[in-house]
C-alpha cells in the first residue's frame, strides 16, 4: 500500500513532464499552422527529406558522434581497465580527478580549448616556435571532435569502471588456469563482462555529442552546422514549431534506432545497458 | 502431556496459502513454558511459515494463535512479547554490539543505567564479554549469532523462535552452538521455539520436536519418542537411518514382512491389515544361517568400516536392508536376520510408505510414457 | 615497465582533462586581451570579475537552481526507487523506462519539449521553469543510483526491528533508511552535478532575468572576454579547494574508525 503512494509523485511528474511535453513537439510537428487554424500535414517531414542539405548535417552530426564514441572507447577503455584492476592507493585520487571536470561547468570547459585550439593558441604558437607557422585548428571537424571527446570522455569512462569492478578475479585465475593466454582471457572473459558498461558509455557519449550545438558553434566557429544548430535554429530564431519538431523526431528515430541495435546485438548474452 | 495452565501459546487450525498454494494445512500446536520446542521439517515444509505467523509477521489465512489464552491474531509484531533470532542474524549492521543489543531497551525507554547492565549481562550470558563496542560486520559468523541471540534475549521475552540460527556455521561450530543456545535456554528459562532442517540437532536439543511435511504436522513427541516410536514412514525416513519396509499385521503381536511372521509388540491394527515396520539398523541381529530356523536370510552386498561399528548392506530377496554391527561380515556372505519384538515399529501405512511411493512413481512414468507417445 | 607504462597512460589522459583548464588558468594572468602574446603578470582580470554583478548573480542562481532541484530530485527520485525496487512487478519496468526518457533522450529534445510545455501553459520562462526543468532531468539520476540499493536491502533488518519494538514507520527510519542513505546521497551529488554541468537544457528553459553561468557565458559571447578567463580559474580553484578538504575529513575519519577497532 504505502510502496504504492511512494511511486505517485513520479508518475505525476513523469506526465506532465516528460511525456506531455514529448506530445506536444510531436503533435505540433505534424500541424500545418499553429497560430492559424490547425490541420494535419507533414510538410515539416516533406521539407526535411526534400532538401539534400538537412540530410547532409544529419548524416555530418552522426558521423561526428560516432567517431567521438569510438575515439572516447578507445581511449577511456585503457584507462577503465587499468584503474579497476589497480591497487595503488593514488585510485581514488585519479577517479576523483576524473569527475572533477563534471563539475566544472560543460560551457567553460568548451570555452577554454579556444586558448589551445585558435590561431593565437598555445598549440599554434608552439608550432610556429618550431616554424610550421600559425595554424588556426577552430572551424575544423578535427576540433569538433576533439572537444565533444574531451567533455564526454569521463562518461565513458565511469560506466565501464564501474562494470569491471564487479568482475571477478577468479574468473580470469580461472580461465588461465585452463590455458587462455593474457590476450585470450582479455577478449573472451574481460571484453564480453564489460559490454554492459561499454554500452551504457556509448548512450552517454553518443547521444549528446549528435545532438549538442554548443561545441560546433564555439571551436567549429559555425562553419558547419550539426542537427542540433538546426533544432534550436528553428525553435529559437525562426520559431517554426512544425519543422523543428521534425527534425528532432527525424534526429530521435534514427539515434533511437541505432542503439536499439547497438543493445539487440548485445541483450541476448549479457542483457547489460544503461537501464538495468 | 502437561496441564492447560502452562500452555503459553497455542496454534489452532491454522491454514495459510501462498499464491494458491497451501502452504500449512491445518496446524493445531500447543506450547508450553520453559520448552524447548523444535519444528523440524525439510525445506518448503512451512516451518518458517510457521514461525513467522506465531511471530507476527504474518496472519493465518485461518485460525487463531492464543496467547496465554488471548488471540492474538491482530497483535503487531512490536506488540508481542515474542522475540526473534533470524536465520541470517538480520543484525544491524551500522550499530555496534552493544547498540544492537541495546536496540529493544532503547525503544522501550529502559532507564540508560538498567540498559548497560543488561547489555553487559547479555554479553556475558553468550560469552562475548569485551566485543560492546566492536563492529557487527567485523564479527565471525559464530559470534553475529550469539550477538543475534543476546539481542533478542535482553527483552526478556515469554517466547524466542529462532529460525534456522546455525545454518550458516560449519559443523564443529554448530555443535558447539548447539550445546551453548541450550545452556542459554536452561539459564534464562524462556520458552525457545526452534525451526530446522537437521534431524540430529532436534534430536540433541529438544523437549519436543513438532515433525512437519507438506504443511501438515506429521508426530509431535519427545525426541526418544521421535527415534524410537515413529509414527509413520515420514517421519522413520526423516529421523536417523532406516529400514522401512512394507509388511502385514496377522493379528495382534504378529507382523509379516520379508516373507515371514515376526513377533511383535504391537496390538488393534486389525487383522490382515498393510502396515509398514520401522528396523533400526543398529538393532538387526545378523547371525549365521541355520535350517532349524525359520527366519529371513540375505547376501551381504557391501561392508563399510565406520568407525565404531561396521554398516552393511544386505540384500533379502531384491529388498536391501541395512544393518550395524561390531562384527563384521564379509561382502558375498549369506547371513540370517533376526530382530527382537520391541524393536520392531509398526506404523499406519501414509504416502511416503516404500511401496506407496514406489507405485506412484510408476504411475508417473507410466503417465509420462504415455504423454510422450 | 607494465605498470610504469599503466601510470603514464592514466596521467596522460589526466592531463588531457586539465590541459584547456590548466591553460586558461595561466591566461587570466595574462595581462594582454588576447591570449597568444605573454604581455606580463597581472590580476586585473580578477578585479573586473568581482565588478560584474551579473557574473556573481548568475553563480548563485546556478547553485540555489542545483541544490533546489537536486534536492527535489532527490525526494520523487529516491521515493520512486523504494517503491520500485521492492515490489517484482511488471508495470514498473514500463515506469521505469518512460522516467528514464530525460537521461536517454538528447537535451535539446527535452529542453525544447519542456519550453513547448511552459509556454503553451502560459507560464513565463524564468528561474522557476528552469528549476523544474532541471528536476526533471535529475530524477532519472537519483533513481538509478538509489534503485540497487534497495534491491539489495536485506528486508529481514525490518523485520528484526518489528521484532524488538519497533512500529513500521520506526523501522523504515531506523533501520531500512540508514542502508538506502549512500544511495540517496549518491544520488544527490550526481543530481547536483548534471545541474550545475548542464547547458541545453538551461538555454531553453530560462527567461530573462535568470541567466544562470551556462546561459550567461553562451549568450554574452563571455568565452570570447577575458574575465571569462578568470571566472574559470576562480570555479576549478574552488571545486579543487573543496575536495581536497572533503578527502582530508574522509581520510581522518578512516583513521579514527580503525583506532576505534583497534582498542
Amino acid at each position: 500500500m504505502k510502496k504504492t503512494i511512494c511511486m505517485i509523485p513520479l508518475y505525476v511528474w513523469t506526465l506532465v513532464f516528460i511525456l506531455v511535453p514529448l506530445a506536444i513537439v510531436i503533435y505540433y510537428a505534424f500541424i500545418s499552422d499553429p497560430h492559424g487554424d490547425a490541420s494535419f500535414s507533414l510538410d515539416g517531414f516533406r521539407d526535411f527529406f526534400s532538401n539534400p542539405v538537412f540530410a547532409e548535417v544529419l548524416l555530418r552530426s552522426l558521423k561526428i558522434a560516432f567517431i567521438s564514441t569510438l575515439v572516447c572507447i578507445l581511449l577511456g577503455y585503457p584507462a577503465a581497465y587499468f584503474l579497476a584492476r589497480s591497487k595503488s592507493r593514488f585510485k581514488f585520487v585519479v577517479i576523483i580527478l576524473m569527475l572533477l571536470p563534471m563539475w566544472i561547468n560543460f560551457l567553460i570547459r568548451t570555452y577554454s580549448w579556444l586558448s589551445l585550439l585558435e590561431k593565437t593558441g598555445l598549440i599554434s604558437t608552439l608550432l610556429t616556435y618550431m616554424g610550421f607557422g600559425p595554424v588556426d585548428f577552430t572551424g575544423t571537424e578535427f576540433a569538433v571532435i576533439l572537444v565533444s571527446v574531451y567533455d564526454f570522455l569521463p562518461f565513458m569512462i565511469m560506466p565501464i569502471y564501474i562494470t569491471l569492478l564487479k568482475l571477478d578475479q577468479s574468473h580470469l585465475d580461472a580461465a588461465a588456469d585452463l590455458g587462455a593466454n593474457p590476450a585470450k582471457v582479455f577478449f573472451k572473459i574481460t571484453l564480453p563482462f564489460s559490454v554492459p558498461g561499454i554500452l551504457s558509455g556509448v548512450a552517454m557519449v553518443f547521444v549528446p555529442s549528435v545532438t549538442t550545438f554548443a561545441i560546433s558553434q564555439t571551436v567549429g566557429n559555425g562553419k558547419f552546422p550539426l542537427i542540433g544548430d538546426l533544432i534550436q535554429e528553428q525553435y529559437m530564431v525562426v520559431s517554426n514549431w512544425q519543422f523543428g519538431g521534425a527534425i528532432s523526431i527525424v534526429t530521435m528515430a534514427v539515434v533511437l534506432l541505432l542503439m536499439y541495435f547497438i543493445n539487440r546485438t548485445d541483450s541476448d548474452e549479457n542483457g547489460g545497458g544503461i537501464l538495468q | 502431556m502437561g496441564n492447560n495452565k502452562n500452555r503459553i501459546l497455542e496454534l489452532s487450525g491454522i491454514y495459510k496459502n501462498f499464491d494458491g498454494l497451501g502452504i500449512l494445512n491445518g496446524i493445531d500446536l500447543y506450547i508450553r513454558e520453559n520448552e524447548f520446542l523444535t519444528l523440524l521439517g525439510s525445506s518448503g515444509c512451512g516451518k518458517t511459515t510457521l514461525l513467522r505467523i506465531i511471530g507476527g509477521f504474518l496472519q493465518p489465512d485461518e485460525g487463531s494463535v492464543f496467547y496465554k489464552g488471548e488471540c492474538i491474531n491482530d497483535v503487531p509484531p512490536h506488540k508481542r512479547n515474542i522475540n526473534t533470532v533470524f536465520q541470517k542474524y538480520a543484525l544491524f549492521p551500522k550499530l555496534t554490539v552493544g547498540q544492537n543489543i541495546a536496540f529493544g531497551p532503547k525503544l522501550k525507554k529502559w532507564d540508560k543505567k538498567k540498559i548497560r547492565e543488561s547489555v553487559d549481562e547479555m554479553l556475558r550470558l553468550v560469552n562475548l564479554e569485551g566485543f560492546r563496542d566492536r563492529d557487527v560486520t567485523t564479527l565471525s559468523g559464530g559470534q553475529q549469532q550469539r550477538v543475534a541471540v543476546a539481542r533478542a534475549l535482553i527483552n526478556k521475552p515469554d517466547i524466542l523462535l529462532l529460525d534456522e540460527p546455525l545454518g550458516a556455521l560449519d559443523l564443529k561450530l554448530r555443535k558447539e552452538m548447539q550445546i551453548e543456545l541450550k545452556r542459554i535456554q536452561q539459564e534464562s528459562g524462556i520458552t525457545f521455539v526452534y525451526v530446522t532442517h537437521d534431524q540430529e540437532e532436534a534430536l540433541t536439543m529438544s523437549d519436543t520436536i513438532v515433525v512437519l511435511d507438506a504443511g501438515r504436522i506429521q508426530q509431535i513427541g519427545t525426541p526418544q519418542d521421535i527415534y524410537n516410536e515413529p509414527k509413520n514412514a515420514f517421519v522413520a525416513d526423516f529421523i536417523g537411518d532406516s529400514n522401512i519396509l512394507a509388511a502385514t499385521m496377522k493379528h495382534d503381536l504378529c507382523v509379516n514382512f520379508l516373507g515371514y511372521d515376526f513377533e511383535c509388540i504391537d496390538r488393534d491394527f486389525g487383522e490382515n491389515a498393510p502396515v509398514d515396520v520401522v528396523l533400526r539398523p543398529e538393532d538387526i541381529i545378523l547371525g549365521a544361517p541355520s535350517k532349524n530356523e525359520n527366519k529371513p536370510c540375505g547376501v551381504v552386498t557391501s561392508s563399510i568400516f565406520k568407525g565404531v561399528h561396521y554398516e552393511m548392506r544386505i540384500d533379502v530377496d531384491g529388498e536391501t536392508i541395512i544393518a550395524q554391527s561390531t562384527v563384521n561380515s564379509e561382502p558375498g556372505k549369506t547371513v540370517s536376520i533376526d530382530i527382537i519384538p520391541e524393536n520392531i515399529q509398526v506404523m499406519h501405512k501414509c504416502e511416503h510408505s516404500p511401496d506407496v511411493k514406489k507405485k506412484k512413481a510408476e504411475e508417473n512414468a507410466e503417465f509420462k510414457l504415455e504423454a510422450a507417445n | 615497465m607494465k605498470k610504469f607504462f599503466k601510470s603514464s597512460y592514466l596521467v596522460l589522459i589526466i592531463l588531457f582533462l586539465y590541459a584547456p583548464i590548466l591553460v586558461t588558468a595561466v591566461y587570466s594572468f595574462n595581462s594582454a586581451k588576447s591570449r597568444g602574446v605573454w604581455e606580463g603578470f597581472t590580476f586585473d582580470w580578477y578585479k573586473e570579475l568581482l565588478e560584474r554583478d551579473d557574473i556573481i548573480e548568475a553563480l548563485s542562481v546556478t547553485i540555489v537552481c542545483a541544490l533546489i532541484a537536486a534536492l527535489v530530485a532527490t525526494i520523487i527520485g529516491s521515493m520512486a526507487a523504494y517503491g520500485i525496487g521492492s515490489k517484482q512487478k511488471k508495470g514498473n519496468s514500463f515506469i521505469l523506462s518512460l522516467a528514464y526518457i530525460p537521461m536517454l533522450n538528447a537535451d535539446i529534445v527535452t529542453g525544447i519539449s519542456l519550453m513547448l510545455l511552459f509556454t503553451i501553459a502560459g507560464l513565463e520562462l524564468s528561474f522557476m521553469t528552469m528549476v523544474l526543468s532541471h528536476i526533471t532531468f535529475c530524477i532519472p539520476y537519483v533513481i538509478l543510483s538509489v534503485l540497487p540499493k534497495v534491491r539489495q536491502l536485506d528486508w529481514s533488518l525490518y523485520d528484526a526491528a518489528r521484532d524488538l519494538g519497533c512500529t513500521p514507520t520506526r523501522s523504515f527510519w531506523k533501520v531500512i533508511f540508514p542502508e538506502l542513505l549512500p544511495g540517496i546521497l549518491t544520488g544527490f551529488l550526481l543530481a547536483l552535478t548534471m545541474s550545475l554541468d548542464d547547458f541545453i537544457i538551461s538555454n531553453f528553459t530560462t527567461g530573462s532575468g535568470a541567466n544562470n553561468l551556462s546561459t550567461l557565458i553562451y549568450t554574452a559571447k563571455m568565452g570570447l572576454k577575458p574575465e571569462f578567463r578568470a571566472l574559470s580559474t576562480v570555479i576549478f580553484g574552488i571545486i579543487f579547494i573543496i575536495l581536497i578538504i572533503v578527502n582530508v575529513v574522509a581520510l581522518k575519519k578512516q583513521k579514527n574508525n580503525k583506532r576505534g577497532n583497534e582498542i
